[in-house]
């Protein structure tokens, strides 16, 4: 192959303005069109061995498909992604794509990755829309195994699980909570990073493979794991996520304008309260609002803020710009909307009037001391440095862990300190037999590509066993 | 969808549904409640569980007509379906032999407190029945909380029906008189229940009451009902919804309750004025 001219960086990715999206819920980043999409595929060197893939934890075939689009055959690009990415339209858009296949990509020694994340979200998008007889057949099933799988939970680890136990031959049934299927990526990542209607199609694709889907199914609940087994399932994938918001025990969280972000993005995304009086969820508009924490929950709270309203956003997190554990495109977002950064900044109580009010957020300096346990330097508070961030609003967005319904009710399921549920991170076996876990509940709070990869991982690992006669735990 | 299978008034504002949901009807106890939505711009209704039919699978919900969303429900009737059914949530009524309990249900905690009522009752309790109203007309299920408890108690604000006074009246009474009880129960409005736990908490009495803080999921995944109880930080969807009524703290529960006030008002004058744009008819033809 001639060599050819490198292009140092990525095509860049058309975005609302910051002065024009703040004011929408529209979607922030608008793809590429097919001329950028072709000639940012045209920066792949095509590797005989293609690193990326190993970067990629549902194992697309990253250049295989960025060739395909290189050529201007966009289905075939298409099929190509959808053979391992059940997904692909979420994925490229929330994957931390930096710290996974772009971080391997070989252009990146030198240049700017190629835009995996961008190619793979262009070409699912181009099919997203199409009616389903307008799209290339499926592949076909293999004869039915006669086996019945429970998914619990329709997150990205359950949903990918299902897709994968389906092509597998498996009849899979998967128990949602909440009224609508998806998880975090319905209830929490917000309609301008992440568009309604795209996890909707996702979840009608893999309901068209055979995915039975039982929504307002609380297991542990509606009935418990142990009944699934007992009742004509046999094998059960918990995929339960890690839902339960952390407060920081400071007085005054429980006035009136304190929220979890976990129930801030559920007002704001899944009852779509952001479209109040036409949907009928409320939701408190703060004019000033506090968001504690630096992570992706805590950037989409300040965002969604903004966008409901909010004139001043502060930010407030105890270590310093460094440290921010959110994605590098979403705190470059965030600042471009003008969210006020208070880093090295903690809070210490909620001030609120006789109604029950915030009134303000008292806040403390802090400086960075030695390394902890996490490698990071430790927070460590300025004596006197106390001062009042002046707010209505105060969102705490500081962690979430497993919700500790399902391991309650389901006897021979233990979990760990942390409240996730033990279980092999090869296969997701846990040490109830017939029992498999992934995702957020097995590995505490992590990413959509890290849950869908369990859930294949997972399936995998539920074939072989369902298929094993020995059946051996 | 979850078909309403039988709809009826009780009281001005007051109805009762018996829906189809089958799931639910099997596992549901006394003290556990259920999320409704309406229809896809609904939002998420937390009502208690009134009772079941295990058998036909069925689960009666009673709701009073306060807001945008109930009165939207109050419009529906046989025939119709709920978009979405969820439950049974929140723990079950602890239920044991305690001796003589008092079980007291205010407006549309009649419904809540019938099955505990029950319960105990079938659990060999001696069951002494306090409901009240503000006025007769509004009293609802009173033949039926007669059938749960072994003594029944009435009260209206006027004295329009039982005694005048309020439910406290009674109860206090019952203490003067140094009956013996074991175990208050109370549900209703949140100012009730204090006045309950405040009656009780002088001479010891273990008081149990079910709040209805506001909700959104009603799984623990929000953290929206949090109440403190005992100075700490409770959900009252999953460590609830009963608790110790002399831990609780009811002025954070009713200020937290007028969180959205003005946002409620908001969406019912709307909702009135998009109704008298529409033809009457069908509001009167239902329910
Ligand atoms: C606001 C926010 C923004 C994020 N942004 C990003 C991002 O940009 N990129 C990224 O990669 N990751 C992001 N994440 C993290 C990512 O969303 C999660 O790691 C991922 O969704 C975990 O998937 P999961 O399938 O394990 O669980 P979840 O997505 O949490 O799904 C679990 C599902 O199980 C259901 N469930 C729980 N208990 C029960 C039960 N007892 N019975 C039935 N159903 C039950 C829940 O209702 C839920 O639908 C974000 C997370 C949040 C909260
Ligand atoms: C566990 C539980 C059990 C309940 N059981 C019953 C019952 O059996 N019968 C009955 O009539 N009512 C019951 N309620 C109260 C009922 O949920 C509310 O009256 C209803 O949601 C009001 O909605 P609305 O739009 O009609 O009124 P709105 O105008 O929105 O509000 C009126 C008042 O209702 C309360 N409320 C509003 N939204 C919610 C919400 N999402 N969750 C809880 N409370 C809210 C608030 O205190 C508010 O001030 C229960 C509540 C809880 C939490
Ligand atoms: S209603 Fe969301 S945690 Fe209780």
């Amino acid at each position: 192959m001639a060599r050819k001219e490198i292009i140092p960086k990525k095509h860049a990715m058309p975005c609302q303005t910051p002065a024009e999206r703040v004011k929408n819920f529209a979607e922030v980043a608008l793809g590429y069109s097919e001329q950028t999409a072709m000639a940012e595929a045209a920066r792949c060197l095509q590797c005989k061995r293609p690193t990326c893939v190993d970067g990629c934890p549902v194992e697309v075939d990253i250049p295989g498909f960025i060739a395909r689009v290189a050529a201007g055959d966009f289905v075939g690009a298409a099929q190509r992604l959808k053979e391992k990415n059940l997904l692909p339209s979420i994925c490229g858009r929330v994957c931390p794509q930096e710290d996974q296949c772009e971080a391997r990509c070989t252009l990146s020694k030198k240049f700017e990755p190629v835009g995996i994340g961008r190619l793979e979200r262009f070409v699912a998008d181009t099919q997203l829309w199409l009616e389903p007889a307008a799209l290339p057949p499926e592949p076909p099933l293999p004869p039915a195994s006669g086996f019945k799988v429970a998914v619990v939970g329709s997150g990205p680890a359950g949903l990918t699980a299902a897709g994968d136990l389906v092509r597998l031959g498996h009849r899979v049934t998967v128990f949602e909570a909440l009224h609508k299927a998806g998880g975090v990526l319905v209830y929490g990542i917000p309609e301008f990073r992440l568009p309604k209607a795209i996890v909707e199609r996702e979840v009608q694709a893999l309901q068209r493979m055979g995915v039975e889907l039982r929504t307002n199914f609380v297991i542990g609940k509606t009935e418990t794991i142990d009944e699934l087994l007992a009742n004509s399932y046999d094998a059960v994938f918990v995929a339960t996520g890690a839902g339960l918001p952390h407060f920081m025990n400071i007085p005054g969280e429980n006035l009136n304008g304190v929220y979890s972000a976990n129930e801030f993005l559920t007002r704001a995304n899944l009852m779509k309260a952001y479209r109040f009086p036409e949907y009928d969820t409320p939701i408190h508009l703060g004019k000033r609002v506090a968001v504690v924490g630096a992570g992706n929950v805590a950037m989409d709270a300040a965002r969604t803020a903004l966008r409901l309203g909010a004139e001043k956003v502060f930010l407030v997190y105890r270590r310093s710009h460094e440290e921010m554990p959110a994605r590098a495109e979403e705190i470059e977002h965030a600042e471009e909307e003008g969210i006020d950064l208070r880093l090295l900044t903690s809070p210490v109580r909620i001030l609120g009037d006789k109604e029950n009010w915030v009134t303000g957020c008292e806040c403390i300096r802090m400086e960075l001391g030695e390394p902890d346990a996490s490698g990071r330097r430790r927070p460590v508070a300025v004596p006197q440095s106390e001062h009042v961030l002046p707010v209505d609003t105060v969102i705490m967005a500081i962690g979430q862990s497993p919700n500790p319904l399902v391991p309650a009710t389901t006897p021979g399921l233990e979990t760990t300190r942390h409240g996730t549920i033990v279980g092999d991170p090869e296969t997701g076996k846990t040490g109830k037999r017939g029992v498999f876990v992934g995702g957020d509940i097995l590995t505490g709070a992590a990413t959509v590509i890290l849950a869908m990869g369990a859930g294949r991982k997972s399936a995998r690992a539920i074939d072989v066993w369902l298929r094993d006669p020995e059946r051996k735990w | 969808m979850f078909p309403i299978l039988a709809a009826r008034t009780l009281a001005p504002l007051v109805k009762e549904f018996v829906i189809d949901a089958r799931p639910v009807a099997l596992k549901a106890k006394a003290g556990q409640f259920i999320v409704l939505r309406i229809d896809e711009t609904g939002e998420r209704i937390p009502l208690t569980i009134a009772g079941v039919d295990a058998t036909q699978g069925t689960v009666r919900i009673v709701f009073l007509e306060v807001g945008k969303s109930t009165r939207k429900l109050g419009t529906l009737g046989a025939g119709d379906s709920l978009l979405d059914f969820v439950g049974p949530l929140g723990n079950p009524s602890h239920v044991e032999k305690f001796g003589t309990v008092v079980c007291i249900g205010g407006g549309v905690g009649v419904p809540a407190v019938l099955p505990i009522a029950h319960a105990l009752k079938a659990a060999g309790n001696h069951v002494i029945g306090i409901t009240g109203a503000r006025r007769a007309d509004l009293l609802i299920l009173e033949d039926e909380m007669r059938g749960a408890c072994h003594e029944l108690f009435v009260t209206t604000d006027d004295g329009s029906r039982g005694d005048r006074g309020l439910v406290t009246d009674p109860l206090r009474r019952f203490i003067a008189e140094g009956r013996k009880i074991d175990l208050v129960v109370a549900v209703g409005p949140a100012i009730m229940m204090k006045a309950v736990a405040a009656a009780t908490q002088p001479h010891g009495l273990k008081t149990v009451v079910s709040l209805n803080s506001v909700m959104v999921d009603g799984t623990g995944m929000c953290g929206g009902c949090r109440v403190t109880v005992g100075g700490q930080t409770k959900f009252v969807c999953v460590d609830g919804p009963e608790f110790d009524a002399h831990q609780v703290n009811f002025d954070e529960l009713m200020m937290r309750q007028r969180m959205y006030r003005n946002q409620e008002k908001t969406a019912l004058t709307r909702y009135d004025e998009c109704r008298s744009a529409q033809p009457r008819e069908e509001v009167t033809s239902r329910g």
